[in-house]
């Protein structure tokens, strides 16, 4: 029998706000334990909550690019558990009244499926704070610190089939929030986050099988890999004559297998309720009209526009919208005077291959836009050949050296100059003679290690083609 | 002069002109509290030594002074968040917690140059008719020491009852301001919901609880209120007044005033003496040229259940950070943390705060929610268009504050669905989040006082205000404080 | 509606409060009276009644993207029966 794998999706992202949800405290990464905390995010009796502006104005922007309804009035509601990481013992999120509902993203997958992922809905709510077991002292220590950092939840309906339909819509939706500037989407940082919804059904068929739950992946490839794991053992399971139990596993990278968390409550009753110390919010059309006017270039714009305005191909211009920040850099670069086909195929190859060999994200690049143009100024102007200026980006990615000094400080600056280019090749000719006998005997292949010697005379900082040209002259001689 | 006799306006006049000293002033408080604490048990936190520092450093600015309040001893409710001094909301489980912050109010009163006297006893968790479910003991009504003060601001209202000080912040959820102030014969108001910020006070029903004073009469109410009121960016749900100061408009002039009397307030299940002695008050403001209008007001019979359905759904979410993590008592003996949580929460907290605890969770709990807790929402919009339709007939309304004047100590407690049934009169107000004021109208065969409830509309403290001063012109109910 | 000491088992767990058995016993009954009364809900017609969980139309309290300083944390983590000079202290909640 054929399977058919069902996926949903309900996606944590961190908003890229300066204080937290309901208190002015930082939202800033990192910092000692309870350092970023007031009596507000530590849930003191008597304290009370009172909205970012900001927090809604991310969660409404995300909504309309995500295509989803904005609705005009929205509330929070208390969703109530025990847990030392949650120091109220409730966490204030959206259930009867979201900010946003029903919305699409459009995706395509790297074998070309193109589909609608439905978005059910878009919520506010506040992040928990982070447990740590202390061996040494055998308790947990409670740091709030993320307590009321602000976050969107994003749910699909269970629209996805592959793995490769989910790291394609992350990826979008990674884009958007990043292109509108409400979230920087660093995984590493947990600041995009996801639980997977999956079940498996006969090809076909169009009831739902019994799902499970995966809490809390933290990358893409984690993702695809505790998709393809949890598919295939609830296929094993089913053919076995067993049945799937409706539970959350948790993902266990090293291990690359999924692991029933067997939960002491098996009543998960959180006895949502409204919020009474949050008034509604009413957004109005006014609002949402100045959000969409807001609203930046995105991805697909910027394609169209780069192949308008540039000629370039479509392939380009997909690789380089790919993430906001890798297109700033080309705008910046192209702004700067560099051609912009020369921009292209240098973020194309160079650019993305240090970055992936460096495990860096596009906004993470240490080069700047203006470095990378001075290097293709001096490719354009006969300076350096192309080789060396491979080179000479790799030498400066990093830090983002300063080009002209490290060629100068290395002598790496071309040598078009005829007289020296004509004394190399005289004294190559001389010193080896078998080859050139060859060559006129109608070996071609001599002419190549001619010219490598002829480069290697002038520590490979001649222009090929003058090397080419010059060595034929001389060889007809 | 005897200065314990005097009402807080009167003593503000006197430090004002320097008749008095605010230490004399403070000193003559705690002696009194000295005196009398043992037998009524009003406070339980008493702060002499920063009580008299306070004084002292007041004294020196007397000049100054803006506030009419300036100077003057008074006491905090102790669910009212006071920086660096306990504050227990008289339970167990809250243990030694010295908050790190102040209440916006007690922030405000601080800036009115208000001397605090210390922290007053209540029902635990304000969850209580009597004062007598709080782990520090009962406290005892002066009026009469084997009566019970009221609650849940029993402290508040017995210490101004006893002149311990002259005046107090009480906190009101269901009446808790209201019916304490009638059992001892002291006026209490709670303003309209959101004009006073509920920051720094320990929430019990969030969408109910509101803060105010407890006063020897009206007049002294508006100074405190005009002291406390207004918006804070703290509070989310606070609202501006917009009213000018509340004290120099009281004019007592009520003429052409409609004081509605809604008669399904005056049926079964009232005291026949309560019945009497609300009833004189209309007469009292006809006589200075208000009119009197009956109507009816069938919602009575839904209110007390539409209340405790929402104020215990409230608190079993509010009270749930009371885990012995953060702050507050710990339980020993625990084997790891679902036991930590089940023996600090099971033996911090007293019978009744669980027993709404579990009311509370049953009427959110999936099945039942939109039988009880969306029911009761509906229901309590329905009292609000009921209210709203009944100040299309008048300006204030007339009603009793409780059946019946103080009941004896322990007989309230073996009955909870009795006790809730005597919150009838007060617990509507909250829900549709008006203001209200309970004056000393009388006074039963056995010398027990007796509370009329003026009612106004959505910020209509002056006309309340106004109506309660007008009848304590022309009475002196308010005065006959017994010790 | 009847109230169970079943039912009562399972809020007292999701309210994380274990009662003895006498104190549930007498418990049920106690909640069975006030529920019991509760439900005289149930003869007002509120067909179509919007719920109304604020009672004033105040709508939009929102406050401006500014960082303020946070607290000291030793007063925070003063009150803390659990807890060292960096964090709050429970029973193992993590592997």
């Amino acid at each position: 029998m054929t399977w058919e794998t069902v996926i949903g999706l309900e996606t944590h992202v961190e908003l890229a706000t300066k204080t937290k949800i309901f208190c002015s405290c930082t939202t800033a990464f990192g910092g000692a334990p309870n350092t970023h905390c007031c009596p507000v995010c530590t849930g003191m009796p008597g304290t009370l909550p009172v909205v970012n502006e900001k927090v809604v104005e991310f969660a409404a922007k995300a909504g309309l690019a995500l295509n989803c309804t904005v609705n005009r009035s929205c509330k929070f509601d208390r969703k109530n558990y025990f847990y030392p990481d949650l120091p109220k013992a409730y966490q204030v999120s959206q259930l009867y009244l979201p900010i946003a509902v029903n919305g699409t993203v459009p995706i395509k997958t790297e074998s070309g499926v193109e589909k609608d992922i439905r978005i059910h809905e878009l919520h506010m709510e506040e992040d928990a704070g982070k447990l740590v077991h202390d061996p040494w002292i055998d308790q947990t220590k409670a740091d709030y610190n993320r307590c009321g950092v602000p976050l969107i939840e994003i749910v699909t309906e269970p629209d996805f089939r592959t793995a490769e339909e989910v790291v394609a819509y992350l990826e979008k939706l990674k884009s958007t929030l990043e292109y509108l500037g409400v979230s920087d989407c660093k995984m590493q940082e947990g600041s995009l986050r996801c639980d997977v919804n999956l079940s498996v059904r006969p090809a076909g068929s169009e009831e739902f099988g019994t799902r499970t739950e995966m809490k809390n992946l933290n990358s893409f490839k984690a993702i695809a890999r505790a998709i393809e794991y949890e598919a295939k053992r609830q296929v094993e399971l089913i053919e076995e004559g067993k049945r799937v139990v409706q539970e959350t596993r948790r993902w266990d990278e090293n291990k690359d297998a999924t692991f029933s968390m067997r939960s002491k409550e098996n009543a998960q009753d959180y006895r949502y309720f409204p919020e009474p110390d949050i008034p509604p919010l009413e957004l109005s059309e006014e609002y949402l009209e100045k959000l969409r006017a807001e609203q930046p270039e995105m991805a697909a714009e910027k394609m169209a526009r780069y192949q308008a305005e540039y000629g370039l191909p479509v392939y380009d211009t997909e690789m380089i919208s790919t993430s906001k920040a890798m297109a700033d850099f080309f705008e910046e670069a192209v702004a700067q005077g560099a051609p912009a086909k020369e921009v292209a195929n240098w973020i194309m190859g160079q650019v993305m291959r240090q970055l992936s060999a460096k495990g860096l994200e596009a906004k993470e690049m240490p080069l700047t836009p203006k470095t990378l143009c001075r290097l293709i100024a001096l490719v354009g102007e006969g300076k350096l050949n192309r080789n060396t200026a491979v080179k000479v980006f790799d030498a400066v990615f990093d830090s983002d050296g300063d080009v002209d000094a490290y060629v100068k400080e290395h002598g790496l600056e071309q040598v078009s100059d005829a007289g020296l280019v004509t004394e190399a090749v005289e004294k190559v000719l001389a010193a080896n003679p078998q080859s050139v006998a060859d060559f006129k005997g109608g070996k071609e292949k001599a002419f190549g290690f001619l010219v490598g010697q002829t480069m290697k005379e002038l520590k490979g900082k001649a222009d090929p083609k003058v090397v080419n040209e010059t060595l034929r002259a001389k060889l007809k001689e | 002069m005897e200065l314990l006799e005097l009402s807080a306006l009167q003593l503000g006049e006197a430090i004002k002109k320097g008749e008095v000293s605010i230490p004399e002033a403070t000193g003559a408080a705690l002696k009194a509290i000295e005196a009398q604490n043992g037998a009524n048990n009003a406070f339980i936190t008493v702060t002499a030594e920063a009580a008299m520092a306070r004084a002292e450093e007041l004294q020196k600015r007397v000049k100054d002074a803006s506030s009419p309040l300036y100077g003057v001893p008074m006491a905090y409710k102790d669910n009212i968040c006071t920086k660096g001094v306990k504050t227990t909301c008289a339970s167990k489980i809250l243990g030694d917690f010295q908050p790190p912050y102040n209440a916006t109010l007690v922030e405000k009163l601080t800036a009115a140059g208000a001397v605090s006297l210390g922290k007053l006893n209540m029902d635990e968790f304000a969850m209580g008719s009597t004062s007598e479910t709080s782990f520090y003991g009962a406290t005892k009504n002066p009026r009469a020491l084997d009566r019970a003060p009221g609650g849940s601001s029993g402290g508040a209202a017995a210490a101004v009852a006893a002149k311990e000080c002259w005046y107090a912040i009480g906190s009101d959820t269901g009446g808790s301001i209201r019916q304490p102030a009638s059992y001892c014969g002291v006026t209490g108001m709670k303003p309209t919901y959101g004009t006073v910020s509920r920051y720094g006070l320990i929430a019990y029903a969030s969408s109910l609880d509101q803060m105010g004073p407890l006063c020897g009469d009206a007049a002294d109410c508006a100074a405190v209120l005009d002291a406390i009121q207004g918006k804070d960016f703290r509070d989310g749900t606070s609202l501006s007044g917009d009213y000018d100061s509340l004290l120099q408009n009281l004019t007592g002039d009520i003429s052409g005033l409609k004081v509605g009397v809604p008669v399904d307030c005056f049926g079964d299940g009232l005291n026949g003496e309560v019945r009497t002695a609300v009833l004189a008050v209309a007469d009292v403001l006809k006589d200075r040229g208000a009119e009197v209008v009956e109507f009816q007001f069938p919602v009575m019979q839904y209110v007390v259940p539409a209340y405790y359905i929402i104020a215990s759904a409230e608190a079993s979410s509010n009270l749930s950070r009371f885990d012995g993590v953060k702050y507050g008592w710990r339980a020993e003996g625990y084997e790891d943390l679902a036991d930590l949580y089940n023996k600090t929460r099971t033996e911090g907290f007293g019978a009744e705060v669980k027993r709404r605890i579990l009311l509370g969770t049953f009427v959110l709990s999936t099945g039942y929610y939109d039988a009880y807790y969306k029911k009761a929402l509906q229901v309590k919009a329905v009292i609000k268009r009921a209210f709203d339709d009944a100040f299309n007939h008048c300006d204030v309304m007339l009603t009793p504050v409780a059946p019946t004047t103080a009941p004896k100590l322990g007989d309230s407690l073996s009955d909870p669905l009795q006790m809730y049934l005597s919150d009838i009169y007060t617990v509507s107000l909250n829900l549709a989040g008006l203001p209200g004021i309970s004056v000393p109208c009388g006074a039963d065969k056995q010398g027990l006082p007796i509370g009329a409830q003026l009612i106004g509309p959505a910020l209509g403290e002056q006309v309340v205000l106004n109506a309660a001063h007008a009848f304590q012109l022309d009475t002196d109910y308010h005065k006959k404080g017994a010790k | 509606m009847e109230i169970t000491e079943k039912m009562v088992d399972y809020v007292s767990a999701l309210s994380r409060l274990k009662l003895p058995e006498e104190e549930k016993t007498r418990m049920t009954a106690e909640l069975q009276t006030i529920v019991t009364y509760m439900d005289v809900l149930e003869t007002l017609d509120t067909d179509g009644v919007e719920p109304m969980s604020h009672v004033f139309p105040v709508k939009n309290v929102l406050r401006a993207d500014e960082v303020q300083p946070s607290f000291p944390r030793e007063e925070l983590l003063k009150n803390a029966p659990g807890g060292d000079e960096e964090a709050f202290l429970v029973p193992k909640a993590v592997d």
